[in-house]
């Protein structure tokens, strides 16, 4: 049985706007409005060709996710996106803070 | 497909023309919840309400994915006015039982050429979408998301895990067939939870040009006996002994490259953390993350009564007040 390689979704891995549609299977104006809702950030928002960590992949099929499934409107989604963001930040504190605790878990 | 549904062929409906294998019944009414003659609309409120509780996204349900799979599946077909025509002509069975589709129905609602072998009901209806888009569109081929359960050794080393996945594949004729893939993947150092690995090109078959879908493996890291996780950070709890925290001391602290001696200062203090640079998880390209001891001053249970002789000396001659801020704080 062969063994298959794959890449880490890492800031040192980096996707073009049209790789990142592709991947993430969002239109260029939907990522657009992610964008300017600041649910996705690029590396360089003042950049004139907009690189993307690819951890913003994860981020980007999420988004796509949640407007097939949810139909929702761009506005909506950017909405949504930015706060499960939050949500994720603050449950990515709670686990270093648990990780910091004597005895935590 | 179970492997013994190819032996339910029935001789006179090979004859018609096609192979009518069983497949297994569906009751996507009873997985949406709402009765067989419910509105459009119904269907939908039902299908939002579902959507919330169980979209993986959002939800918080332990087997939220695979509920949701079902509901998403069901509602697919349930909102497409021709698909759910077809769906309904297929009978009523018990969800699981093995049926046949009725004589004539692939000609009525298919171009009555495929063939039912292979064929979970889902794939059947999403073909249906597939053609009325036209059998010529370039698909993509659909992503996966699979979680690899991986010890922290495992991360640190780095490892191979065996996938095994059923993906629908397409024949000449643009009909998906489940088929059976089973390879290793490698997950390189750099592993810590919540990481993910893009395998290009491991997902569905696209269809008619259309790129292969990926495969995206999601880490999730089973906790440990000795190390707490944060991000490429490892956290250990060090206990010591009050005179060894009072007068300092070098122990062996166990990392995940083996034991390490480390120096603990005289004075040390409960809380504090003692830094190992580079002891902790590989990060995916280059350096590491640290390896954190938290000390914790620990307190013998049973002591002896020369011991205990010891201690009263201590504490007849010390002047160490632990409790000093509380009369300062006080006073103000």
């Amino acid at each position: 049985m062969s063994i298959e390689q794959g890449r880490w979704l890492h800031e040192r891995y980096e996707l073009s706007l049209s790789e990142l549609c592709e991947l993430s299977g969002l239109s260029e104006p939907e990522l657009r409005v992610l964008v300017d809702f600041g649910a996705i950030a690029p590396n360089d928002p003042d950049a004139g060709q907009w690189i993307f960590s690819a951890e913003r992949l994860v981020v980007a099929r999420k988004a796509s996710r949640l407007r097939r499934d949810f139909d929702l409107d761009p506005q909506g989604l950017a909405l949504a996106v930015a706060l499960l963001e939050r949500v994720r930040d603050l449950e990515e504190q709670l686990r270093d803070l648990r990780a910091r605790i004597p005895g935590g878990s | 497909m179970e492997a013994g549904a190819a032996a339910a062929i029935d001789p006179d409906q090979t004859a018609g023309g096609y192979n009518a294998a069983t497949m297994k019944y569906k009751d996507y009414y009873a997985v949406m919840g709402v009765d067989r003659a419910a509105s459009p609309e119904e269907i939908k409120a039902a299908y939002r309400k579902l959507a919330r509780k169980y979209h993986p996204d959002v939800s918080k349900e332990p087997d939220a994915e695979e509920k949701f799979k079902e509901v998403a599946e069901a509602y697919e077909t349930l909102k497409d006015p021709q698909k759910r025509a077809a769906y309904d002509q297929l009978g009523r069975h018990r969800p699981g039982q093995d049926f046949r589709p009725p004589p004539g129905w692939e000609k009525q609602f298919g171009d009555g050429t495929f063939s039912f072998e292979d064929l979970d009901l889902g794939d059947l209806f999403s073909a249906f979408g597939g053609r009325a888009h036209g059998a010529s569109a370039r698909m993509p081929g659909q992503d996966y998301e699979v979680t690899a359960h991986i010890s922290l050794e495992e991360a640190y080393r780095g490892t191979e895990v065996t996938l095994d996945l059923a993906v629908p594949d397409y024949d000449e004729r643009g009909f998906p067939h489940r088929v059976q893939r089973s390879f290793k993947a490698r997950i390189p150092r750099g592993a810590t939870e919540g990481q993910r690995l893009r395998l290009a090109g491991k997902g569905g078959k696209g269809l008619n040009g259309g790129r292969d879908g990926d495969l995206y493996l999601n880490i999730a890291l089973r906790p440990h006996p000795l190390f707490r996780v944060s991000g490429h950070d490892l956290f250990l709890d060090l206990p010591l002994a009050p005179w060894e925290a009072v007068l300092g001391t070098t122990v062996e602290v166990p990392t995940l490259g083996g034991s390490v001696q480390l120096k603990v200062p005289s004075g040390t203090r409960a809380g504090q953390q003692l830094r190992l640079a580079g002891r902790g998880l590989p990060k995916p390209h280059s350096g590491e993350g640290d390896l954190f001891a938290i000390v914790q001053i620990t307190v013998p249970s049973a002591t002896g009564e020369r011991e205990r002789a010891l201690y009263r000396e201590l504490a007849g001659i010390s002047t160490f007040n632990p409790r000093g801020h509380f009369g300062e704080e006080a006073v103000k």
